[in-house]
């Protein structure tokens, strides 16, 4: 079941999945905690717990756009789903949802990532929908290959800082 | 440190650049003490892999003495001499875990555009574009690499460099291209290009049980290898009429039992079909030129195996798959998976049954670079390969 939600028309919608060779239960747990979402929604800059079911969350887009609003857990089914949604009056209204099955043939876990978010109308909408980027699907496609490889490696494939002849 | 760059289209050069530092925890930083060019560098050198980008580190064969290891690569020691692996592999995903190390999940950093050009994404490789993941390469004086504890091969005393270096890459591509060929007693099996992935496939092929192998090629130097050093039947396609005429004549009709084309995305062929590929290639309506993979499908017997070593980039045209489904063919294709056969290859070289450094033609120092890229392209002064030393 998803996080119920009110879709309006400039809606955007976001649902990646990825395998991980781990078990539910430690998947689960990196996402209970709302503080470790920033490394996988990376405009999410931070997220401050304010208790087990509330935080305080930050974005930041481009040309220094910030956003911030209060998120809620809604439901949370342990090792098998957590949903959140962004508190009544946000200037963002958004929501999510984090689904963990064990894939077939203990090939570890499904993790399925649905994020939405409903940008108000009007100029000010446009550059709103903007603040997960041009394409916020590839961006958390991306951010969870890096999920899965810091979870199945301890480290994250990179090529910063490396020598060039540019 | 002193390393090749890839500038754009027949353009590189040796650069003076900083040198590679530990990033993650299971990183080595490898002295290269040898260097191969290997024919798909070829396919950068004339600017057919996309997503290059000017200043890249080219290489991804080489070999060399750890001088640093990250805090979490405890399988390395300074001054081990080890042989590197040309894709990057974490040894922990599900694909390493199945043998099949070049489509690692984890290594490519630049997964998600590769993930969309190609519906998913296999290993980093060293020196070999950004949509296979931007690492520098090894035509330098150092590399990082990444999970130095995964893939370097650590060399026993008494091999040389040249005898133990193609165990990187092209060694194992030639013995994979004829391990996809399920190769049982009785069998031909024919071979498109002798360059040196071709010459390794041939020896393989016998290795493997071969009863005959037929080698196909027009630079005669590259023949006369794959007869000499391979023990290969040959055909030089530019004296028959047709090369799958005169392989069903070898066969008593058949046709091969499995074809391998060990040549990709840049066959030179003859006739209207060439003519057609190099003009569509010329102005990008096609990336590839697939004219060897036409004519292996035609040769090859009912039933049979094509297997592809040669690299293929992007999108090719009027592919007889027709044929193909008619004959009931099996395709096996795909980066080769080197880490699977390091240690039997090392073995094999031990013993002395195959000596890699016999298709050697050049020894260059890594300042040579623009020069030794140009002679091998051009197939100059009987060039089949060439070894650098930094």
């Amino acid at each position: 079941m998803e996080a119920k939600t009110q879709i309006t028309p400039g809606s955007i919608k976001v649902d990646k999945s990825i395998t991980i060779d781990m078990a539910p239960e430690v998947l689960y747990r990196f996402w209970r905690n709302p503080e470790n979402i920033p490394f996988v929604i990376r405009n999410i800059k931070s997220v401050k717990k304010i208790d087990d079911t509330r935080s305080h969350w930050t974005a930041r887009g481009p040309v220094g756009m910030k956003m911030e609003w209060d998120s809620k857990i809604i439901n949370d089914t342990e090792n098998g789903q957590i949903d959140w949604r962004s508190v009544e009056g946000s200037e963002l209204p958004n929501s999510g949802s984090v689904f963990f099955r064990k894939a077939p043939g203990d090939r570890g876990t499904e993790v399925r990532v649905i994020f939405r978010y409903d940008p108000p109308g009007g100029t000010v909408g446009a550059t709103v929908a903007k603040l997960f980027g041009d394409e916020p699907s590839q961006q958390i496609a991306d951010g969870l290959r890096k999920f899965k490889q810091i979870m199945e490696t301890g480290e994250i494939a990179t090529i910063i800082g490396q020598p060039s002849g540019k | 440190m002193k390393a090749v760059c890839w500038y754009g289209k027949e353009d590189v050069r040796v650069e003076t650049v900083p040198d590679p530092e530990i990033v993650n925890p299971h990183d080595a930083i490898i002295q290269i003490t040898s260097t191969a060019i290997c024919g798909s560098d070829l396919h950068l050198y004339d600017g057919y892999i996309p997503s290059m980008k000017k200043g890249d580190i080219l290489g991804h064969e080489f070999m060399g003495e750890v001088v640093d290891t990250g805090k979490e690569n405890t399988a390395l020691q300074k001054g081990d001499r080890v042989v590197v692996p040309f894709p990057i592999a974490c040894g922990q995903c599900f694909y390493c875990r199945r043998d099949l190390w070049s489509l690692c999940d984890n290594t490519n950093p630049n997964a998600w555009a590769t993930d969309k050009v190609y519906g998913d994404a296999g290993a980093g490789i060293f020196g070999y574009s950004h949509l296979l993941g931007g690492y520098a390469g090894g035509q330098a004086e150092y590399a990082r690499v990444p999970f130095g504890d995964v893939g370097p091969v650590k060399v026993p005393e008494g091999l040389s460099d040249e005898q133990v270096l193609f165990l990187s890459d092209i060694f194992p591509t030639g013995y994979m291209a004829a391990d996809n060929c399920s190769i049982q007693p009785g069998d031909t099996i024919a071979v498109w290009g002798c360059g040196p992935v071709g010459q390794f496939a041939i020896k393989s092929a016998y290795l493997l049980g071969a009863e005959r192998v037929i080698a196909i090629d027009r630079v005669p130097e590259r023949l006369q290898m794959a007869e000499q050093f391979g023990k290969a039947d040959i055909i030089n396609y530019e004296e028959v009429d047709s090369v799958t005429e005169e392989l069903k004549t070898r066969t008593g009709g058949r046709g091969p039992d499995a074809c391998i084309d060990a040549v990709g995305l840049e066959a030179h062929g003859t006739g209207i079909g060439n003519l057609y590929d190099q003009a569509k290639q010329t102005v990008r309506l096609e990336t590839d030129r697939p004219y060897v993979l036409r004519e292996a499908i035609m040769a090859c017997r009912k039933g049979g195996t094509l297997s592809i070593p040669g690299v293929y980039g992007g999108v090719i045209d009027k592919i007889p798959f027709g044929a193909a489904f008619a004959k009931g063919l099996t395709f096996k294709m795909g980066q080769t998976h080197v880490h699977r056969y390091l240690r039997p290859l090392l073995e094999l070289i031990e013993k002395g049954e195959v000596d890699p450094s016999n298709i050697i033609t050049h020894r260059l120092s890594l300042e040579d670079a623009p020069h030794a890229y140009k002679t091998f392209k051009e197939k100059e002064d009987d060039c089949i390969k060439v070894v650098m030393k930094p």
